[in-house]
């Protein structure tokens, strides 16, 4: 009942936001609900099947660029630009799955970056495609029977996929299939000894994991209306990485909120300062010292300390 | 039928050989005891039978058929279940869920994407009949990590027997165990089903013989003596490894 009522309130919330706040802050909650989607999608990999990745900003610009170049190279119909971009995202990340998946721990995150590295040097280097480090200006927001080409109207149309991503997601961790996830995160060689095969589940789950981060990816491109390498660099894996940790790894929702926080402090901090990079790394090491387990790892110690004195 | 027939196993780590050719067979719904001291090569033998090891030659046959080169989950799924020596769960989930687990795997639920954990009835329910069933119901909704050792022992070996497996493989259950929890263990163990077959290993003969229906006793990587329990205690060259006479 509680739970309910606290879902419908959010719910609430995000429905009345543009009529409420300043458009500059409906983009700004834009941009905080693209990378909640990505640091869910993220959580999936790293609080559920236990695989750690520095490579994740590869399947968020595999998805955007494919959708760029498709519109602004074949000038492609959204129609097809977009769900091609997830498509491209998917592939990515069932790509990376077949070369990292034979590492673990550390080795996989070190592959994750260098194939991620390679996809940002694709990116960068092949100027006549992608247009390098200018990237690919100009992208104009889709028209799905009407059109999103506004902030609010993009607003919604941004929140209802984030919304809808993030209850899938939910379910998928709630599922027989995301137990076992968490099962093998817990231990490999039990779940093999009970008869799961663990490779295929955990390549399902980066393809699952890359499909929502190819989407963000999708509306991070649509929202700025403009794509470049840095969408790919390694600097947007080590965000989604914090976002996640900061949140709360294998709590779903908390990496959303993660989300939430770090791009608020972002760009609050980086209208007054240029370091902001700085600062994320001391929000990086302050959660590792004083919040291990995130946000929601705090609340949960401190409701439970409540209830039993 | 053999449940269990092994040819000839050897696996070697580098120079080290742990296993100089095995050759064993356990009849369905017979209990075998491994005995032997520690680096005897009985885990070794265990991971070669369950395929977390494959042996370097020789042939492992489950019920007939050739498993040798089969990985661990894909043994599983031809009934083999085991536990370990070094306790294996899965720590920060509750009890409940590391038996539904269990027979999830056996059942083949999975990759069920969508339909919620709490919704297949069935499973939850011989998940909690099975805990009831062997005392531990009141530790369902505890997570693992926070049970007392005793009583992880007694989890993994619920899990492995929730899948009705054909063949059973204990790797030294009672280990670590206080004297009273190890009858417990044991008492657990004789109460499984007699069709199911068991090897197990252990140390202590008294626990040996309190289980098996034969024994087989390993030394330095070889099998050196098989037989009822006055056979091998009567066996000289045992009696010289167990008492450091060597």
């Amino acid at each position: 009942m509680a739970r309910a009522l606290a879902i419908s309130a959010i719910v609430a919330v995000f429905l009345a936001a543009p009529f409420a706040a300043p458009s500059y802050y409906v983009g700004l909650l834009t941009k905080m609900l693209i990378y909640a989607l990505f640091a869910m999608s993220l959580d999936l990999m790293i609080g559920y099947a236990g695989l750690a990745s520095l490579g994740h900003a590869a399947f968020f610009g595999l998805g955007g660029y494919t959708m760029a170049l498709l519109l602004m190279r074949a000038h492609a119909s959204a129609w097809i630009a977009f769900p091609a971009g997830l498509v491209a995202a998917t592939l990515g990340g069932a790509v990376f799955a077949l070369l990292a998946l034979r590492a673990r721990g550390s080795y996989f995150l070190m592959i994750t970056l260098a194939l991620a590295q390679v996809v940002w040097g694709i990116a960068f280097g092949w100027r006549t495609l992608t247009g390098g480090d200018d990237g690919l200006p100009g992208i104009k927001r889709p028209v799905f029977l009407i059109s999103f080409a506004d902030q609010t109207p993009f607003y919604y149309l941004v929140a209802t996929l984030v919304g809808l991503s993030a209850l899938a997601m939910w379910a998928v961790t709630r599922s027989p299939y995301g137990l076992a996830l968490r099962g093998i995160r817990d231990s490999e060689t039990r779940m093999r000894a009970m008869g799961f095969n663990v490779w295929r589940h955990q390549f399902a789950a980066m393809a699952i994991s890359a499909f929502f981060a190819g989407l963000a990816g999708c509306l991070f491109v649509y929202n700025n209306r403009f794509v470049s390498p840095d969408a790919l660099h390694v600097v947007t894996s080590a965000e989604g990485l914090i976002m996640v940790i900061a949140g709360g790894a294998g709590t779903l929702f908390g990496p959303a909120l993660g989300a939430g926080v770090i791009i608020f402090l972002e760009d609050f901090i980086s209208s007054h300062t240029q370091r902001w990079l700085l600062v994320l790394g001391v929000i990086y090491v302050a959660t590792t010292l004083f919040a291990p387990r995130g946000i929601v790892g705090l609340w949960t110690d401190f409701s439970t300390r409540k209830r039993k004195p | 039928m053999s449940a269990l027939s092994i040819e000839g196993v050897t696996k070697s780590f580098g120079g080290v050989q742990a296993l100089r050719g095995v050759t064993l067979s356990v009849e369905a719904g017979q209990r075998l005891v491994l005995l032997g001291p520690n680096g005897a090569g009985n885990t070794t033998l265990f991971h070669a039978i369950s395929g977390n090891i494959l042996a370097s030659s020789g042939r492992v046959a489950l019920f007939g058929e050739d498993i040798t080169r089969l990985p661990p989950d894909a043994r599983a799924r031809r009934g083999l279940a085991r536990t370990f020596q070094i306790t294996n769960l899965l720590p920060s989930l509750s009890v409940l869920d590391n038996i539904r687990l269990a027979l999830c795997g056996a059942d083949r639920l999975t990759f069920r994407f969508f339909k919620g954990m709490a919704s297949y009835r069935e499973t939850t329910s011989r998940a909690t009949r099975l805990l009831a069933d062997w005392g531990l119901a009141d530790a369902a909704d505890r997570t693992v990590r926070n049970l007392s050792y005793g009583e992880q022992r007694q989890v993994e070996v619920v899990m492995a027997i929730a899948a009705a497996p054909r063949l059973l493989l204990l790797d030294e259950p009672t280990a670590g165990l206080s004297p009273a929890e190890t009858l417990g263990l044991v008492d657990m163990v004789r109460k499984l089903p007699r069709d199911m077959t068991i090897v197990m290993i252990e140390h202590d003969m008294d626990v040996a013989f309190e289980i098996a229906d034969r024994v087989a006793v390993m030394h330095r990587g070889e099998l050196i003596a098989e037989g009822n329990e006055a056979e091998i205690r009567a066996n000289k060259q045992v009696s010289d490894i167990y008492l450091g006479l060597e």
